[in-house]
């Protein structure tokens, strides 16, 4: 099972959900950082690294000898990466999004393939948890085949609990497509209800079943809650607003470490979720509870 | 003119709630918001939207079955797997390259330009204001972010107002990078816990890297001092200025949710006074 743990909006506790849930469960668990621009959850998992791996994207490289100066490479280029400016190809590798059109419309063969490093991917483990995380190059601006490279390490079997980045655009989608469940941490703040219902707009274009944890839950007002019962979306876990939490946060400790009473409210997160996706749709399960 | 652009790298530092503050703050100026992907800043200016226009950017492959054989290979050169067996494309994984439209022999791939979002000029109770919204689980959110910045500017000359006060995205990506180029300054927004260190580092890394003076304050300061003095201390050996501590204050969530600015709500309450402290030294250093 895939459990994506989203947000729209920033610093609602994505990675409180994903870290503390991922080590209060048993059994074959797996959590990937997706926010792969400010990865967190290493700092809170403190895993003991056992593979680095730089991940590359494939660009063009041009052998001027070759090249007559046709144009047709840039022609097809979308993102103008490549381009013939006077006597010569300009490769803007930085711009490029491997599509590999340029090496297939160049009637030369003068594009061959070359790399741009992306970021890096580490994989470690902690007790039972195995771990992965990527975390892009200072400068880099594609995040999307860095975020799909970290999910290449999914395993179908167990459960793989997914860090998603904040926002609604490619990088939050390439961090939920293909979940079984989202989700979603939010605030009850007008900033945190607008964003969230942004978040559940890209849940339902993917058409994968959601559900709330409201953080910090007695610093807003009541609108988020309202939201969520008119939608019909299950608000599965409250987190109240609590001194401790946030000085533990603030050190890198997990919630579950520092106030161990909440292990079991994350182990009854869980069995939330699966009797959810057990019962069929979320609707069906809401509609039955009301 | 002068633009100076509130990131934070991490998410839910206090961005927008402080962005909005400064809004009440200075003088003449231009509000901006590039956050494009999840944009709040409209939620405490109440914008009377003047003008609204289409934000389009991109393409999407469309296959035409009359006119498609169904050769594969298209499905062959696809480097995104976005066209599935029955020939039919993806338009989420679609990334717009173009390839199964150029080469496709029976010139059967459709190829037409995607609206993907909106963007708007306004009036506010704090001057004029430029803003975006991306839609859903669109592409091109860097392009949206330069047009608005653009418009932005634009107002900015026309109305003879000297600051363009621009409220970034989270991340060090796409939209980030996009917000950077030509800024006068940014001004980074911290939160004195482990996570906001590490990436606060990162993006005054991406600043230095796109040569944009950078400038430090720290939100929350007494929740964590340690971390709060790491980060300063970071931020003093990369010539990164810091420029104000404010302290943890509920009020920042009490105007919000009654979408008030800081000073609209409690121009007395500690949070303010920092906020107002910290202006200060943010408009001496852009010599506003």
């Amino acid at each position: 099972m895939i459990l994506s743990v989203a947000s729209g909006k920033g610093g609602t506790g994505k990675t409180t959900v994903a870290t503390n849930l991922a080590l209060s469960l048993s059994g074959d668990v797996q959590l990937l950082d997706c926010d792969v621009e400010e990865p967190n959850a290493h700092l809170f998992i403190r895993p003991a690294i056992e593979d680095v791996q730089t991940i590359t994207a494939a660009v063009p490289d041009v052998d001027m000898s070759k090249c007559t100066l046709c144009g047709k490479c840039g022609e097809v280029c979308q993102f103008k990466a490549i381009l013939v400016i006077g006597e010569t190809v300009l490769p803007f590798q930085e711009l490029c999004h491997s599509c590999k059109g340029c090496i297939r419309a160049c009637p030369e063969g003068a594009i061959t393939e070359t790399t741009r490093d992306l970021g890096v991917i580490e994989r470690g483990r902690r007790n039972g948890v195995s771990f992965v995380t990527g975390k892009l190059r200072i400068g880099e601006a594609m995040s999307p085949p860095l975020i799909r490279a970290v999910r290449d390490f999914e395993r179908p079997e167990g459960l793989t609990i997914i860090d998603a980045p904040p926002g609604t655009s490619c990088p939050v989608i390439a961090s939920m497509k293909g979940a079984d469940f989202v989700l979603l941490v939010t605030e009850p703040t007008p900033f945190g209800l607008h964003d969230l219902k942004l978040a559940v707009g890209a849940v339902s274009i993917l058409g994968i079943p959601c559900g709330l944890v409201i953080n910090r839950s007695d610093m807003g007002d009541d609108r988020v809650r309202d939201y969520a019962m008119e939608q019909g979306i299950p608000i599965l876990m409250e987190i109240p607003f609590d001194r401790r939490i946030a000085e533990a946060y603030s050190k890198g400790e997990l919630l579950v470490e520092a106030l161990p009473e909440w292990k079991e409210r994350f182990q009854a997160l869980q069995q939330r979720i699966e009797r959810l996706l057990d019962s069929g749709t979320v609707e069906e399960e809401t509609s039955a509870s009301e | 003119m002068k633009e100076l652009v509130v990131i934070s790298g991490k998410g839910g530092t206090g961005k927008t709630s402080l962005l909005a503050a400064f809004a009440y703050l200075a003088k003449e100026k231009v509000l901006c918001d590039a956050d494009v992907d999840a944009a709040d800043l409209h939620l405490l200016m109440a914008p009377r939207v003047l003008e609204k226009h289409d934000f389009e950017s991109g393409h999407t492959a469309v296959i035409d079955k009359d006119r498609c054989t169904e050769c594969g290979l298209c499905r062959e050169l696809c480097q995104w797997d976005a066209i599935d067996e029955t020939f039919v494309v993806d338009s989420i994984e679609c990334e717009g390259c173009g390839v199964c439209h150029y080469f496709c022999p029976e010139d059967a791939v459709d190829f037409p330009l995607n609206t993907c979002g909106e963007w708007f000029l306004s009036e506010t109770r704090f001057g004029p204001m430029a803003h975006a919204s991306l839609g859903i689980a669109e592409e091109n959110s860097g392009k949206l972010v330069s047009l608005i910045r653009q418009e932005g500017k634009k107002l900015a000359e026309e109305k003879g107002l000297n600051l363009l006060l621009t409220d970034g995205p989270p991340g060090i990506g796409c939209p980030v990078i996009a917000s950077l180029g030509g800024a006068t300054a940014v001004l980074i927004v911290a939160e004195p816990t482990v996570s906001g260190r590490h990436d606060m580092e990162r993006v005054s890394e991406l600043a230095a890297f796109f040569k944009i003076p950078a400038m430090v304050c720290i939100n929350k300061f007494d929740l964590n001092p340690e971390e709060g003095q790491a980060i300063e201390a970071f931020a003093r050996e990369r010539d990164v200025a810091v420029l104000g501590r404010i302290p943890f204050d509920p009020v920042f969530t009490h105007a919000m949710v009654q979408g008030k600015t800081l000073f609209e709500f409690n121009g007395d309450s500690q949070g303010a006074v920092a906020v107002r402290k910290l202006w200060e030294e943010v408009s001496g250093r852009l010599e506003l």
